[in-house]
């Protein structure tokens, strides 16, 4: 087990570099930036993680979410408008409502953190948990596994199904005109 | 590193996540927001099973539930987004008044 000091240390640094770049994922004007803030938020998250002991789940989550942020970041280059950030952006509405909701959300879960009176057990030995999991995936709840897998192809199956060039709503080139400039002509555009 | 400390960072992703996705007219940065959303609660999943459950194997099977429905989430998101932009031309949500394709 490592030193508490530093356990303590390592964990300020990952949580201020969570919340600090989760923050500005929604303050940046490049998109493709806001994709790697985004990204950086996570990996500081699988590095509490690791240091609570999930080592597996943490180790798990940055890996996923670098490939995540990737087809993020493909995305936006592919559709938005401005994805290198080359003008000032401000995309928001209802900003002021949607603070306050946020502000609201974080008070009332960190007052359920702070007096909910949850115990403070150390932390499991993260060998140990890593041995335990993977028992766990291929023993008592390997029925949960197989069901994510399955559920993770249906999703798949799914999402071409959308994507496709010839979805439910036709061929794709019949809706593709430009939209009128009054959105209520659209319906007989 | 205490279990309050953990589930404060937890809530203040998830409170930025509210804001995001409640406030952003684009569809990708409206995803960012619920995945924070999602990345809050993980963290606190994981300092629950770690600091207050004795972490049980069960726990983190939870996580992975937990990822399975961040994929997904995005899978699905990145395909509407698609479906959508090929139908409407749309990459706000301002332009989408209607669902009806």
């Amino acid at each position: 087990m490592m030193d508490p000091v530093l356990v303590d240390a390592a964990f300020v640094v990952f949580a201020v570099l969570a919340i600090v770049t989760g923050y500005r994922v929604f303050r940046t004007d490049s998109m493709v930036r806001a994709a790697f803030y985004l990204l950086a938020s996570f990996a500081a998250v699988g590095g509490i993680m690791v240091l609570l002991g999930a080592e597996f789940l943490g180790m798990v989550l940055i890996l996923m979410m670098a490939g995540e942020m990737l087809v993020m970041a493909i995305v936006m280059v592919m559709y938005m408008m401005n994805p290198a950030g080359l003008n000032p952006m401000v995309m928001v509405h209802q900003d002021r409502v949607a603070a306050i909701a946020g502000v609201v959300a974080f008070l009332a879960l960190a007052a359920v953190g702070l007096f909910g009176g949850f115990p403070n057990t150390p932390a499991p030995d993260p060998s140990l948990a890593t041995a335990q999991l993977g028992r766990e995936l291929l023993g008592n709840s390997m029925l949960v596994f197989q069901t994510a897998g399955v559920t993770l192809l249906a999703t798949m199956i799914g999402a071409v199904a959308i994507a496709g060039a010839r979805g439910r709503y036709g061929s794709a080139e019949d809706g593709s005109s430009e939209p009128p400039l009054q959105p209520d002509e659209e319906a007989t555009a | 590193m205490t279990t309050e400390a953990v589930l404060i960072v937890a809530a203040a992703l998830f409170g930025i996540g509210v804001y995001g996705a409640l406030s952003q007219q684009s569809f990708v940065m409206l995803m960012m927001g619920i995945e924070l959303m999602i990345n809050g609660s993980l963290l606190a999943l994981v300092v629950l099973w770690s600091r207050a459950a004795g972490g049980n194997p069960e726990g983190q099977m939870l996580g992975v539930v937990f990822m399975t429905v961040m994929a997904v989430e995005m899978a699905l998101g990145f395909a509407l987004i698609t479906g959508v932009y090929r139908v409407r031309r749309a990459d706000i949500t301002e332009k989408l008044r209607r669902l009806k394709g």
